[in-house]
């Protein structure tokens, strides 16, 4: 599929290439020969309806798929600066894991203390300093708009939180190592209303210190939310543009059937 | 319009068919509760026919003294320190190992026809009567490796006995994290070893625990294994203490000390003739069941502590 995120008057920077991905979950082909490119400090939305592939390809950004065995990618990701191709077997996903962070579907802090759950990135980028280490948190936890809720009760138990708060928790814990990028995966679908409305603010500010991507079966969120969008079926990028000339002038006709729910 | 019974003919039915599900219920809340009452009542039978017995006996002077001729001054110390120590031995064997083997199976091994094997044979094991446990020990620790009938022997024995449980216990324990946590660990950048060590083990301690005490609760009551080997029946003296003043403050002498046990005791009296000696095995045996409650006990309470500092 040939994308036409580059055909704007200025091309944008680009945080990753996507160059012929392919990715098989043993012998079946869930992600076909994507090409794509993703531009620097913006959202990227990906689209499509279940089982498409857009949750398979925003865990290819970080290897997810390593730990589960029999998977396996095919073509490349380019991670910049440095040309690191994410998907290359040569490369260790626990390093490139440092550039590039996840919050996942459903909230999953540690059951451990608020603190210890920002604080477990730091720990394993190897900060020993205390000093920093509690600035560091408190940093992460401002960003994700969590500290004035927790500042008080750092030492209660992440469980204590209600599902909304956890979430941002877990955003705060993504944030904390200073990652270049960030996957987001429909990371809105089990809050309620307001709790969504507050990540998705978020996930507006974010977006001027790193790279993000967001998986959402939500149209409304896509549109709110990013810049781009890409829509993904059976495996394959249908289109990619920017997210308002998608949404309101979408070129293939799948697009526009997806879009206004004739299916999905 | 008033509704006639030709109208609504499910209702009459409704009414008969909750008044048959409510008597479903009784019956099977009766039988529930004989059930359970054989269970608690045997088990108080056998306390109290223990207590009748041999409460009389357990004071002092039985618990601080050594086993004798005579039935008035024979006493279960040396039983009960060797049980205690063999527990130690056990325990520190069993946990590490089986933990160990627990985390490799469940979060290291790949999943193929071999460790399929392997998880089932491990199933196995735990069914395999105890007296083969002793006689493998006998061949292998005592016969070959001259390593004598000691504690340390005994200690391993059970260690093996005891392994299969709580290699069971620890994976039951793992397959309970939910697996958004290693996914969130993972994705932050941790090595396999650092979600195991930071995560996986104290999450699953309690269950771990949990298993521990299961398994120490059938360890401490083992006879045949420890009689293969031959633990004394008559032993008047104590190891040497682990632990003593000089440096390096701990010794481990102790180990390869002749033994005996509480159910060796126990199963040595009740052999004799004569009705003095079944009343020290009564008391034996109810000194044992102390000992175990009160292991248990701590063992909860390390429990509790270990789940207190999890926050779910």
């Amino acid at each position: 599929m040939v994308t036409d995120l580059a055909a704007t008057a200025a091309p944008p920077e680009i945080k990753a290439e996507i160059k012929a991905l392919s990715f098989f979950y043993g012998e079946h082909q869930a992600l076909k020969n994507i090409d794509l490119a993703l531009p620097v400090n913006a959202v990227t939305a990906l689209i499509g309806p279940s089982g498409c592939g857009k949750t398979t390809l925003l865990r290819c950004f970080n290897r997810m798929h390593d730990l589960y065995p029999g998977n396996r990618y095919v073509g490349e990701i380019v991670l910049r600066p440095g040309n690191l191709n994410i998907v290359s077997p040569r490369v260790d996903p626990m390093e490139m894991r440092l550039r590039v962070g996840m919050v996942f579907q459903k909230p999953n802090p540690f059951p451990k203390s608020i603190y210890e759950n920002v604080a477990f990135g730091l720990r394993l980028k190897a900060i020993r300093d205390r000093q920093l280490i509690a600035e560091r948190v408190e940093t992460a936890l401002r960003s994700a708009a969590l500290w004035d809720e927790v500042k008080d009760r750092m030492e209660q138990s992440a469980y204590t939180l209600s599902g909304g708060q956890q979430q941002r928790l877990c955003i705060a814990r993504a944030l904390a190592p200073e990652p270049e990028m960030l996957l987001f995966d429909e990371p809105t679908s089990a809050l309620d209303p307001a709790a969504t409305a507050h990540i998705e603010d978020l996930i507006y500010q974010l977006k001027d210190r790193l790279t993000i991507v967001i998986v959402t079966h939500n149209m409304q969120q896509a549109a709110r939310v990013s810049d781009e969008t890409v829509f993904l079926y059976h495996g394959e990028v249908i289109e990619a543009d920017k997210t308002s000339t998608m949404f309101e002038n979408p070129s293939k006709e799948l697009t526009s059937e997806y879009l206004t729910g004739r299916f999905g | 319009m008033k509704p006639t019974e030709k109208n609504h003919p499910p209702q009459i039915d409704t009414a008969r068919l909750i008044a048959r599900r409510k008597r479903q219920d009784l019956v099977f809340n009766i039988l529930g509760v004989v059930c359970m009452l054989i269970g608690v009542v045997t088990l108080g039978a056998l306390l109290f026919d223990l207590a009748a017995d041999g409460l009389s006996l357990v004071n002092w002077q039985f618990l601080t003294s050594y086993p004798s001729r005579r039935a008035a001054s024979a006493g279960v110390l040396s039983a009960w320190v060797g049980s205690l120590l063999l527990m130690l031995v056990t325990v520190s064997l069993a946990v590490p190992l089986g933990v160990a083997a627990g985390v490799y199976l469940e979060e290291y091994a790949r999943k193929n026809w071999l460790t399929t094997v392997i998880e089932i044979n491990i199933a196995n094991l735990a069914g395999v009567p105890s007296i083969i446990y002793g006689l493998m020990a006998l061949g292998v620790l005592v016969y070959q490796f001259h390593l004598g009938e000691t504690l340390l022997v005994g200690g391993i024995t059970l260690a093996l006995l005891i392994l299969p449980i709580v290699i069971v216990a620890t994976r039951e324990a793992l397959r309970a994290i939910p697996n958004g946590i290693r996914e969130a660990a993972y994705a932050l950048g941790a090595t396999r070893w650092q979600v195991v060590k930071d995560h996986l083990i104290p999450y699953s301690a309690g269950g771990i625990a949990t298993g521990t005490i299961i398994a120490m609760s059938r360890a401490i009551g083992e006879t045949a294994p420890l009689a293969l080997i031959g633990a004394l029946t008559f032993v008047a003296f104590l190891p040497p203490a682990p632990v003593q003043s000089r440096f390096p403050f701990v010794n481990f002498k102790w180990l390869n000390s002749d033994f005996t046990a509480l159910p060796i005791q126990m199963f040595n009296w009740v052999s004799r003739p004569g009705a003095d000696f079944q009343h020290n095995a009564a008391a034996a045996g109810l000194v044992l069941i102390i000992m175990t409650l009160s292991l248990n006990a701590a063992a909860i309470a390390i429990r509790y502590r270990l789940r207190k500092r999890i926050k779910w």
